[in-house]
């Protein structure tokens, strides 16, 4: 079933010229883990937007086609009926963060859904913890690094429990390893608890992994959607110019030079070794 | 050139942030500098350009002490592009941003208007000449940030985390300007996460990490060192990934390039004719 809907989605700014979304029709299924990515400007963080609400209800403009969204119709349904259900985590942490204290951030969400007290400790400590910021509660967001920042933003969300989360490069401020760790605990969450994943990420290095479907944008429109193995490995996405991750790109070539290493096309250089161990022992 | 000798810095909240670096970066130099957050990357290459002062030791700039001088002086010949451009972009068109700097350092109008077209072209932002920066992307605002600083031409430019939200081909654009930069004799220091982006550019990789600089030299050598990486909390490139777990096949450890790697493989492979090729 799918969780998130849309259908000839077109969407021009307030004041705009051109549409930055054009005729996006997808459908992301419950439980998944989607990936979106495409070139700087093709109309990602405009698709995320209108994931809850934010457009057309925030930014105004034009807003053309279906969408719905946890079965709400997303144009006749409010920003805080739609935030029950998703959480977004924005590409720029400072535009989300404002309360005095990273503890209080976190319990925002959860004060305005009207949680008891008790519940309300319970999924704001639960939240700190998995992002690792739990020492930073009494601290004000303002002051905290980009990185630390992001780990409250996506605290925050997570707090919430929704159903579908969507981040817009979430972790584009953090190191590497903390990355991989925050990446990990997302697809923990969606693994464990069917928490359905919209991440945005041009690093697919990263990410390619966790995905269980990719959508590629080009210039306001979806160029390829499916199956991360498939479109990563096809010739169409080595040319739009996304960043197929290096294990699947050394696949490709040491393929075509007539090396057979199977045909589960690698999105991790621990997929990518494993075949090669493989091929290569003595 | 860039001389640091064993600088100090606290901040006044009381975090250690440097705890006595020392390097040398000369002319035409290009390097990345990496580590954790909170590894004290930023405040290192703020020294550069005297928006910090250290609390202890020196950092001259071509000769200069950055305490004898203005941040302004500085800045004509170190640009700095910030980690959010958010916190440097207010002007009203993408034009206006990027002639700003130009006008303060009081370049002639005409100087001005031809350098703000090579900016725009260089970064393919002549499209937005006319548009609010705060009507662009996150990625495309990063590159309007950058522009702004690579108009007035500096000598040596920082780059904080210059990759974030940019796509594969714009990152090229960045490593091929990059790599102009050093033709020209000009220093570019980078500070990122990036490491694949520094596997493709095999800079100077200074590795940070609790204030002090843990591993110095090329990037080849330093990510796929297994120990310093581990130390520092680095996740290697991919390649230098598949290659640490080879190590039972007579594979070498320090390859990054993904083209180098094929070479190698095919190599192995060849020498075993019985095998599935």
């Amino acid at each position: 079933m799918a969780v998130i809907e849309t259908k000839n989605l077109t969407y021009t700014y307030p004041g705009g010229t051109k549409p930055s979304i054009r005729d996006v029709s997808i459908k992301i299924g419950k439980g998944e883990f989607a990936l979106i990515t495409g070139p700087s400007g093709c109309g990602k963080t405009t698709l995320c937007r209108c994931f809850n609400g934010l457009i057309p209800h925030f930014y105004q403009g034009e807003l053309k086609g279906e969408i719905s969204v946890a079965e709400l119709n997303v144009t006749e349904h409010q920003i805080y009926e739609l935030a029950k259900h998703v959480g977004l985590v924005f590409q720029n942490p400072e535009n989300q963060l404002f309360a005095l204290s990273v503890e209080k951030d976190v319990a925002f969400g959860l004060e305005n859904l009207g949680v008891p007290r008790e519940e309300m400790r319970k999924r704001v400590d639960w939240a700190l913890n998995l992002t690792g910021i739990y020492d930073l509660r009494e601290r004000a967001p303002y002051e905290l690094s980009g990185g630390q920042q992001q780990r409250v933003a996506i605290a925050s969300v997570l707090a919430m429990q929704p159903e579908v989360i969507v981040l817009d490069e979430p972790t584009s401020f953090l190191d590497p390893l903390s990355a991989k760790k925050i990446f990990e605990v997302i697809h923990e969450l969606n693994r464990r608890l069917g928490v359905t994943v919209v991440l945005v990420e041009h690093r697919l290095d990263l990410t390619a992994r966790y995905a269980d479907h990719i959508v590629i944008m080009d210039e306001g429109k979806i160029v390829l959607d499916g199956g991360p193995r498939e479109i990563l490995n096809s010739e169409e996405a080595r040319l739009i110019g996304v960043g197929i991750p290096k294990a699947t790109r050394l696949y490709q070539m040491l393929e075509k030079d007539g090396m057979k290493l199977g045909n589960t096309i690698p999105l991790s250089s621990d997929e990518l070794a494993t075949l090669l161990k493989e091929v290569l022992k003595a | 050139m860039i001389e640091v000798e064993d600088i100090y810095f606290t901040y006044p909240n009381g975090v250690e942030a440097l705890k006595g670096v020392s390097l040398t970066i000369r002319n035409g130099e290009f390097v990345a500098i990496m580590g954790q957050n909170g590894a004290g990357k930023t405040t290192l290459v703020k020294h550069f350009n005297g928006l910090l002062r250290p609390n202890k030791g020196k950092v001259l700039v071509d000769g200069v002490e950055t305490t004898k001088v203005s941040v302004a002086t500085l800045s004509r010949n170190v640009g700095f592009v910030f980690q959010n451009p958010d916190h440097q972009l207010f002007s009203e068109t993408v034009e206006q941003e990027i002639a700003f700097g130009l006008r303060n350092f009081g370049f002639k109008e005409n100087v001005i208007k031809r350098r703000v077209t090579w900016a725009l072209n260089l970064l393919g932002l002549a499209q937005y000449r006319k548009t609010s920066p705060f009507m662009l992307s996150g990625g495309e605002r990063k590159r309007v940030a950058l522009a702004s600083v690579l108009a007035w031409n500096p000598k040596i430019l920082i780059l904080d985390e210059p990759t974030i939200g940019q796509d594969y081909q714009q990152k090229e654009k960045l490593r091929q300007f990059i790599l102009q930069m050093k033709a020209q004799r000009k220093t570019t220091l980078i500070v990122t996460h990036d490491v694949e982006f520094v596997a493709e550019c095999n800079p100077r990789v200074l590795l940070m990490q609790d204030g002090k600089i843990v591993a110095d030299g090329e990037a080849i050598r330093v990510l796929t060192d297994p120990d310093v990486l581990t130390q520092a909390s680095i996740v290697p490139p991919q390649v230098s990934q598949i290659f640490l777990q080879l190590s039972d096949i007579e594979a070498p450890k320090n390859v990054i390039d993904i083209y180098e790697a094929r070479k190698i493989l095919l190599n192995i492979l060849e020498k075993r004719p019985n095998e599935r090729f």
